[in-house]
């Protein structure tokens, strides 16, 4: 697979290019570094035609992504379903919705498999045998299981009290697991700080600009799925507030290049309303974040002070988006809405999803008759416990059909589905 | 009182070498004034042209993020730890464009 070379990493405040490192900060000004591509040599080999003969992965946009010389992919990230939603829809009151279905992204079930794929071609190319993050889980699950398809030592640092089926989801590659007493917060400063010291490919410290342009990917993806257009409006989770921005930056890729028509897009921007730092945000006209105290199920959200909340408060406000969020209630209800009504099973930040997406139809902000893609991020099988309660196990019936005719009888609303003892000749 | 400072790795260069620095200071706007003078290169790094504290850096006192205690409210107490460390963000430019 021939790739694109023609990135390199530069300043998002200052301007200064810094070429290809693992770096995340600009030295001078202390601001956040961002890949930078010169489109007009990617605008000259990269068509519709030649994006639809890639591979059925995340891999068929190379072109866009920042990839070393002759990169060959370990894991087929990415390609998930963009399913029309009509019963979900009937349900928000909406007509035209789709699900951007990331709860069955491969290797681990969320949409971080797309980020770490990129991360680790970098992290092989900069030299480093170790890979480590800071997680709410997800991440986790996709560092620990590419390193070790990929050959790499990992290191992951984790909230003390994050799921149960995320911990083994980590642990099961063989990856160290560390568990901190603090929150996401806490985790992610000292990784700042270990990152500082050791010479490790953090994926989402001195890796980051290379991580974050993964998530671009599910915005190629919603639009070639689209039939190469660009949706009306987009409904995103938000922790860090990294994937909205990438995939507006994704939409601008795709216009810039020719690939789809012009189109102003609205972003709408998800949250837990125990942890709402950037909704808030967005609500109360700020351009920047007051930092918050997560306390919320939603932990793969729980990012009380999100690295780029003023970016993601940006986007959403620029494209004149809105952001909401849901009690963990409603996030709970919304997971149970969605797999009832469309066969997906995502996990709270999916809920979250859900839940502001019904809210906006709601207050109006978006038209039933747009097109509307919902961004689910996660499989609910990570987060089972947030059901807890919610479906009792019978006592089991003996093995005999009177047994269970008799069960039939006792359960309210069973339509009478017998078949007739007798049939006319 | 006196408070103790890290410096991180990155801006060692502007600080002669010193991982840390002691200082007496009472609040934020001290410390940093206090910074600026020891270490004039390092001040055009930790502040933008209006003079303002960037955006991208947070200050934690003994691992709690300055914020919640009060920012620029906030009094030292003898013996605090204050760390500097960048957030860690993606960044995406406004408008992507052909260069």
């Amino acid at each position: 697979m021939s790739v694109s070379t023609n990135y390199e990493l530069r300043c998002r405040e200052c301007g200064k290019t810094w070429g290809n490192q693992p770096r995340s900060i600009c030295d001078d000004c202390f601001s956040p570094l961002e890949v930078s591509y010169d489109y007009g040599a990617i605008r000259e080999t990269c068509t519709r035609e030649r994006i639809a003969q890639g591979p059925p992965s995340m891999w068929r946009y190379a072109d866009l992504l920042p990839l070393p010389e002759n990169f060959q992919p370990a894991v087929p990230a990415g390609f998930t379903p963009l399913l029309k939603a009509p019963r979900l829809a009937r349900q928000l009151g909406a007509k035209n919705l789709y699900i951007k279905n990331d709860a069955v992204c491969l290797p681990t079930l969320s949409f971080k498999d797309r980020v770490v794929a990129v991360a680790l071609a970098q992290a092989r190319s900069f030299g480093f045998d170790t890979v480590a993050c800071s997680s709410t889980g997800n991440l986790a699950n996709a560092v620990a299981a590419q390193a070790a398809r990929n050959g790499f030592r990992s290191w992951i640092f984790i909230p003390a009290d994050l799921e149960p089926a995320k911990i083994l989801g980590t642990q099961v590659f063989g990856a160290k697991l560390v568990r901190i007493a603090g929150s996401y917060d806490q985790v992610n400063r000292l990784c700042s700080q270990i990152a500082d010291e050791r010479r490790w490919g953090f994926v989402n410290v001195n890796l980051r600009p290379y991580y974050a342009e993964g998530s671009k990917t599910m915005g190629f993806e919603v639009a070639e799925q689209l039939g190469w257009r660009l949706p009306d409006n987009i409904v995103v989770p938000m922790a860090g507030g990294s994937l909205i921005t990438k995939i507006k930056k994704a939409f601008d890729e795709l216009i810039e290049l020719g690939l789809v028509e012009p189109k102003p897009v609205k972003f709408f921007g998800a949250q837990a309303t125990g942890c709402s730092p950037i909704s808030t945000a967005v609500k109360t006209g700020n351009a920047d974040i007051e930092p918050q105290k997560p306390a919320t199920l939603a932990r793969s959200l729980a990012v009380g002070n999100p690295a780029d909340g003023h970016y993601a408060i940006k986007a959403i406000t620029n494209s004149g988006g809105w952001a909401e969020d849901v009690s963990d209630p409603e996030a709970v209800e919304s997971i149970q809405l969605l797999a009832e009504t469309e066969g997906v099973f995502t996990e709270t930040a999916g809920g979250v999803t859900v839940g502001t997406a019904a809210k906006l139809y709601k207050q109006g902000r978006i038209a039933p008759d747009q097109t509307t893609v919902l961004c689910i991020t996660g499989n609910g099988l990570k987060t089972t416990d947030a059901l807890a309660g919610k479906y009792e196990a019978e006592a089991p019936i003996p093995p005999k059909i009177a047994e269970f005719d008799k069960y039939l009888e006792r359960m309210p609303d069973v339509p009478e589905t017998r078949i007739p003892e007798t049939v006319e000749a | 009182m006196t408070i103790t400072v890290q410096i991180p790795t990155a801006l060692r260069r502007l600080t002669a070498g010193s991982s840390r620095v002691t200082c007496s200071v009472t609040n934020l706007e001290e410390l940093f004034s206090e910074l600026d003078q020891q270490f004039p290169d390092l001040k055009p790094h930790l502040r933008d042209e209006a003079g303002q504290i960037r955006r991208f850096l947070n200050v934690y006192v003994n691992e709690e993020d300055i914020r919640f205690l009060g920012g620029n409210t906030y009094s030292f107490k003898d013996g605090d730890e204050v760390l500097l460390v960048p957030s860690i963000a993606g960044g995406t430019a406004e408008k992507v464009s052909m260069q």
